[in-house]
């Protein structure tokens, strides 16, 4: 499949003994939406943490754009050229500036210059409807705001794909909307995006494959409409009961 | 803490003047001649010990840093490095290791073909400084690993390598935890700096060993010397005092 732009075959990962992720199989293909669920501690943060190789997986294949992550420097400089990340944290530096925060990848590790680096990043900053608070440190901003620079600070490496792990989860309510929004756009102009998320109003909306793992193992996957009024296991039934209640 | 310092002082000067056959103020009483070119002899030990502790306390700076990054690496060999160099040095008392540089070092450089002679200065400077990396490569770690583990995997997921992480990202954060300590340490340096005074280095506690040899007044000649540490170690505690409010005020801020 030369168009995929992420291929996960038969990946397994241990903590010591603690088997984290069984057989995992996963093809995202370029421009595609996909959605993870699961209970917490069923391996979805780590599969995302080992497409870009802040984990490291002990056996299987990964590919980001059919170059193979191993342990050789070039390839992990390959991935973070090619993968943006999203924390459920933000992570953003705090000792640096909004603007900062944006131009600093792009200056450090791409050579850009600042001038090209601030007008990219204010480019972005408009596109996640922040654009006056480039001169702001990232503790004057709200949550929402927060995750929108992080966001933006993805973007500016103009990633092949954008990995989301449970953006919205560190949020105050009134706030997930305005992340969710702006990942909406992004998802319709073909952002090729990976989202850990429990927000299925979300998932119904933009997902393309639907992906539901349970101890370690990927027990379901299918389009969403499928997904959601027909789930296949009775654990994935479970789950979905337990947080589509309210 | 100033209230018994000042207690102390004036007592020492009643108990001085009150009673000549204990204190001999005379040796350093700047109003006669004698006594001032005593007090001046003294003081030009000054400079010496803020040179040599200046200097170690930038070396000490320096590899302490050297020391501390492989003791962060997640590579075991990498941290045994790092725990090797931490409690070898820090197990080793200054004045042992004082000798061993400055009798020992210039005959391990000779045995192995090369004519590097340490004199005095160096050879407290170096000893000074290695002696309080150990120290300082701790204060580093532990103010490198206060800073939370998503600030360096965000750095990595925009393309930063290990040193631009460290530049850019982490060490600007944890300085401002890392400084207060070092500047700590700094006042330690100030005050094993002593030590230099028995391989002969001319700096404040040498210049007091010899003028007492001469004057046969150690109570007088020390008491001033105690004083002259004294201010040197006020005057950096106030700069630590001032370099911590400014931190505290930046992190509020």
């Amino acid at each position: 499949m030369p168009d995929a732009a992420i291929e996960l075959v038969d990946v397994n990962k241990w903590y010591g003994t603690f088997h984290v992720l069984k057989d995992i199989n996963l093809t995202v293909a370029s421009g595609e939406k996909v959605v993870i669920c699961g209970p917490s501690g069923s391996g979805k943060s780590t599969v995302v943490r080992c497409i870009n190789q802040l984990e490291k997986h002990q056996k299987g294949t990964i590919r980001v754009d059919g170059v193979e992550l191993t342990d050789d420097p070039k390839s992990v400089a390959a991935i973070s050229s090619e993968v943006g990340m999203v924390f459920q944290q933000f992570n953003l530096f705090p000792h640096l500036t909004v603007l900062e925060n944006l131009t600093l990848g792009p200056i450090k590790a791409r050579g850009m210059s600042r001038k090209e680096a601030e007008e990219k990043a204010r480019h972005y900053l408009d596109r996640v409807h922040i654009p006056d608070q480039a001169d702001k440190k990232p503790i004057q901003l709200s949550g929402g705001q927060q995750q929108r620079v992080a966001i933006a600070r993805s973007l500016c490496m103009e990633p092949r794909v954008l990995l989301f792990d449970e953006p919205t989860s560190a949020l105050d309510p009134e706030m997930i909307s305005e992340v969710l929004e702006v990942m909406v756009e992004l998802a319709q102009e073909g952002m090729t995006m990976v989202v850990v998320t429990h927000e299925m109003g979300f998932a119904r909306k933009v997902a393309d494959k639907m992906i539901f793992m349970d101890a370690g193992e990927i027990v379901e996957q299918g389009n969403p409409e499928h997904f959601f009024t027909n789930p296949q296991s009775a654990r994935c039934q479970k789950f979905l009961s337990q947080i589509l209640q309210h | 803490m100033k209230k018994p310092l000042l207690l102390l002082s004036v007592f020492l000067l009643v108990a001085g003047c009150a009673s000549s056959s204990t204190w001999g103020w005379y040796v350093i009483d700047p109003t006669t001649a004698s006594g001032w070119t005593n007090v001046k002899f003294l003081i030009s030990g000054m400079g010496a010990t803020i040179q040599i502790s200046l200097i170690a306390a930038v070396l000490s700076i320096a590899i302490g840093l050297l020391v501390a990054l492989p003791g962060l690496s997640e590579k075991r060999g990498w941290r045994l490095v790092n725990r090797v160099y931490v409690e070898f040095v820090r197990s080793i008392p200054l004045l042992p290791m004082l000798f061993w540089v400055f009798y020992g070092l210039p005959i391990v450089f000779q045995s192995m073909g090369m004519n590097i002679p340490i004199d005095p200065f160096w050879g407290a400077i170096i000893t000074l400084a290695i002696s309080d990396s150990a120290f300082t490569a701790e204060i580093y770690r532990a103010g490198i690993q206060s800073i939370a583990k998503g600030q360096s995997e965000a750095a990595k997921t925009i393309g930063l390598n290990y040193v631009q992480t460290m530049r850019y990202v982490i060490l600007p954060q944890a300085i401002r935890r890392i400084l207060p300590p070092l500047a700590n340490q700094f006042i330690y340096i100030v005050k094993m700096s002593a030590f230099a005074s028995v391989i002969g280095m001319q700096e404040l506690t040498r210049r007091a060993n010899e003028l007492v040899v001469t004057e046969y007044r150690p109570l007088e000649i020390y008491t001033l010397l105690i004083f002259e540490y004294l201010v040197l170690v006020l005057i950096i505690s106030a700069g630590v005092r001032w370099l911590e409010r400014r931190m505290g005020a930046d992190e509020r801020g």
